[in-house]
């Protein structure tokens, strides 16, 4: 049957490889060759080599987004994957080990499906109702909570604060995921290892450092990627939630809002392409650098 | 099978994959666009008839004509059931192609870049187009032939003689009409006159008798002022250069457009945004700069907030909400100083509102047509008519049954006679320069009031446009 491998895989892979070339592959190409120009988004263009780059290199505002994006990379992972561990640690092992089953907490049955709603609910709906909950004046959720006589917390529209109440939405949304990731991790570790830990006298904290962390290693790192992918991203809730979107005065600004503008907006389509060459590369660097840092021999 | 067992490399280049997925934002630049510098070929065939007095513009009476209308606020009945008909009257063999989107750029950018335009375009809406761009591409018809062309149903007179001052040279772009700006908006502070009358306030027309009924409301228990810093600072920035506007004449505004240097650093400017910062530290509610437009012009149709700077929609946008014993109306600005070049009645109103033919469609000339009969005295009193706005067409809202605001509207633009002014445009032609007055106002009316800050940092910000070679220059005179 060996000679019909072939015609085989090629009739599997055609389309979804063309389709990815068309979609994907001829985009990047054609985002890299519009970087080097100074196309408006409206007739011919124009090449003015590294021009886009140079702007860029002074341009106070991508700085500004870059330390936003470099800030949600450095919490959104760390955040996310650090409740993620104690919710699952809690639904998987939490409850302890009775009759030689180690079990989660009472009702962790229940919780495993509440944490998992944020996940189904798409994000322009999550940043709607949080644009509610973070509202500055009264009529916001958490001022609501406040005494009358208080003055609202300003929240979205004190720079300060703005970008952590972003940052809060991002964990809030995509923590239920990974409970679910490290849950399913968890639970392709063998009894016996929980067992033979527990008759040695372990706690919990010993259980969870020494056993569960390190043989789920692989899937955290999974998780961290994925998580720092969404922290080059985070657009969609800058866009609906912010103060004149992306502020108070650039104080939420993120890469990929500063594409939409330029694109969308200021007819600097070539600019604007630039700026995605360097989210292009920046996203690679993370992927690549996670990866190696990250690397450890199997347990 | 060996390759499948493998484990360790499958999850690796799992990741690996994993990576590249979250790369695809990226091309959405690209993809978005579409069609990369299309629009450089020759225009396709487009169909001309001979011209003469029935027929000033010269169209193909039989060639079909494309229209492309936004769907928002004001609604699509004006296109479908008064200008479409006005057209087929008097042309019946030209069939009306009519479309509307709320999504032009989504929808008519594609089309342009790709050499199939549509004949008349309504550009408006949050996904408006930059016509700057169109019009630096080659993309807008001139409409010289249009405005010089007989009105429509006045006799006797041209197009543009029909329109209000100004109309013709807003929608030019070095000296060329390009646009049509059909509706007229007068901008100002609008507040409830009911409110008003009850606690016998009386409306200022001096900055100090403003400052005074903004210290009585606010001892009453109501904000005396509030814009929502959100999604709506760009109110306040036209309230601030219409202050500016006044103190020395629509020069300044002009030199604002033109990006000539210490344009907004004059002495005019800077009066203004004193004057409006020290509002801003005493009177406004701070929260208000996490609001959008519609809670804030909610609070003031609950009589929590006196004073809102903003254009004549107003009313017909918040129809919904208004209380019947609330009755809108509009003040201009009060003068600043004592000395200002402009009376206290002297108030901005602008052309808004883009309807332009494109070049490189099948019809220009059935696009202008259809301009044209827009523009017909007819036409325009139906549009003020079904969508409670005011358009540019001279004395067309006569024998319209008016709201209160728009009464209070066209009595502000009587009172104001001549010292009615367009105000400017760069917000427009420099999107980027918009954005940034966006941020400096709210950073001068909620963050402190610093009026020297704003000058400086609008002063960076324009002449960083004038030196940016990529950024199509405009100036008008």
């Amino acid at each position: 049957m060996r000679h019909g491998k072939y015609p085989f895989i090629i009739g599997f892979l055609a389309v979804p490889v063309a389709l990815y070339a068309i979609f994907v592959v001829a985009a990047y190409i054609q985002t890299f060759q519009l970087s080097v120009t100074s196309w408006s988004g409206f007739g011919p263009i124009k090449y003015v080599g590294m021009a886009n780059f140079e702007k860029l290199w002074n341009d106070e505002l991508f700085w500004k987004s870059l330390r936003h994006n470099g800030y949600l990379l450095l919490l959104l992972p760390i955040v996310t994957i650090a409740l993620a561990l104690f919710f699952s640690f809690l639904l998987n092992v939490g409850g302890g080990t009775r009759g030689g089953v180690t079990r989660g907490i009472w009702g962790s049955k229940v919780y495993r499906v509440i944490f998992f709603f944020p996940q189904l609910m798409a994000l322009a709906i999550v940043a709607v109702i949080f644009g509610r909950v973070f509202s500055s004046d009264k009529s916001g959720m958490l001022n609501g909570l406040l005494p009358a006589s208080w003055d609202p917390w300003l929240l979205m529209a004190d720079e300060r604060w703005a970008l952590t109440c972003i940052l809060v939405v991002l964990v809030w949304q995509s923590v239920g995921f990974y409970v679910v990731l490290f849950s399913a991790g968890m639970g392709s570790i063998g009894e016996e290892i929980y067992e033979a830990a527990d008759l040695d006298g372990a706690g919990k904290i010993t259980l969870f450092f020494k056993i569960t962390l390190p043989l789920l290693w692989n899937t955290i790192q999974t998780g961290w990627i994925y998580l720092g992918i969404a922290a080059f991203d985070a657009f969609a809730l800058v866009n609906i939630m912010t103060v004149d979107r992306g502020g108070p005065d650039g104080a939420t600004s993120v890469l990929a809002m500063m594409i939409y503008r330029n694109t969308f907006e200021y007819s600097q389509v070539g600019y604007a392409s630039a700026l995605g060459v360097v989210l292009f590369f920046l996203t690679l660097t993370f992927a690549a650098l996670t990866l190696r840092v990250t690397r450890r021999d199997a347990v | 099978m060996s390759h499948i067992t493998n484990s360790e490399l499958d999850r690796r280049s799992l990741l690996r994959r994993a990576a590249a997925v979250g790369l695809a934002a990226t091309p959405a630049v690209g993809m978005l666009s579409a069609c990369v510098g299309g629009g450089s070929e020759e225009p396709a065939k487009q169909a001309t008839g001979t011209k003469s007095a029935d027929n000033p513009l010269g169209l193909d009476p039989k060639a079909p004509v494309e229209i492309v209308i936004f769907d928002g606020g004001l609604g699509t009945k004006y296109a479908t059931d008064v200008d479409t008909p006005i057209y087929k009257k008097k042309w019946p063999e030209s069939e009306v192609k009519f479309s509307a989107t709320q999504e032009i750029a989504t929808v008519v950018q594609p089309r342009l870049n790709a050499g199939d335009a549509p004949d008349m375009i309504n550009n408006s809406g949050a996904k408006m187009m930059d016509f700057g761009a169109i019009v630096a591409a080659g993309q807008a018809q001139d409409l010289t032939d249009l405005f010089a062309a007989p009105s429509f149903d006045v006799p006797g007179k041209t197009v543009a003689e029909t329109l209000v001052p100004g109309a013709v040279e807003w929608g030019s772009y070095n000296g060329k009409p390009y646009a049509v700006n059909y509706s007229y908006t007068v901008f100002g502070l609008w507040y409830n006159a009911t409110l008003f009358e009850k606690n016998s306030w009386t409306v200022p027309t001096t900055w100090a008798d403003f400052i005074a009924l903004c210290d009585k409301i606010k001892a009453a228990g109501i904000v005396p002022f509030g814009y929502a810093g959100n999604n709506a600072a760009y109110y306040m920035v036209r309230a601030l250069l219409t202050s500016a506007g006044k103190i020395g004449t629509e020069q300044v505004l002009k030199d604002i457009d033109n990006l000539k240097p210490g344009a907004w650093t004059a002495p005019a400017v800077l009066e203004a945004a004193k004057a409006w910062g020290e509002v801003g530290n005493k009177y406004l509610d701070k929260s208000f700069l996490g609001l959008k437009h519609t809670e804030v012009q909610l609070r003031q149709n609950q009589d929590k907030l006196a004073f809102y700077p903003c254009g004549s929609w107003l009313e017909n946008e918040q129809a919904k909400d208004t209380p019947p014993t609330f009755k809108y109306a509009v003040a201009a600005y009060p003068s600043v100083t004592t000395s200002d070049k402009l009376g206290a009645a002297a108030i901005n109103a602008a052309a808004g509102e883009i309807y332009f033919a494109s070049s490189k469609g099948k019809n220009p000339r059935g696009g202008m047509e259809y301009l044209r009969v827009m523009l017909s005295k007819e036409a325009a009193k139906e549009f003020t008519n079904l969508t409670k706005s005011l358009t540019v067409v001279t004395g067309a809202a006569e024998g319209v049954e008016l709201s209160p605001g728009l009464t209070s509207a066209n009595e502000a633009l009587n009172k104001a006679g001549k010292e009615a002014f367009m105000g400017y445009l760069f917000d427009t032609w420099y999107k980027k320069l918009n954005d940034e007055s966006l941020s400096a106002v709210n950073d001068l009316m909620f963050k402190g009031g610093d009026a020297q800050k704003f000058c400086d940092r609008m002063e960076a910000a324009s002449q960083a446009v004038a030196k940016d070679s990529t950024v199509q220059k405009q100036t008008r005179s």
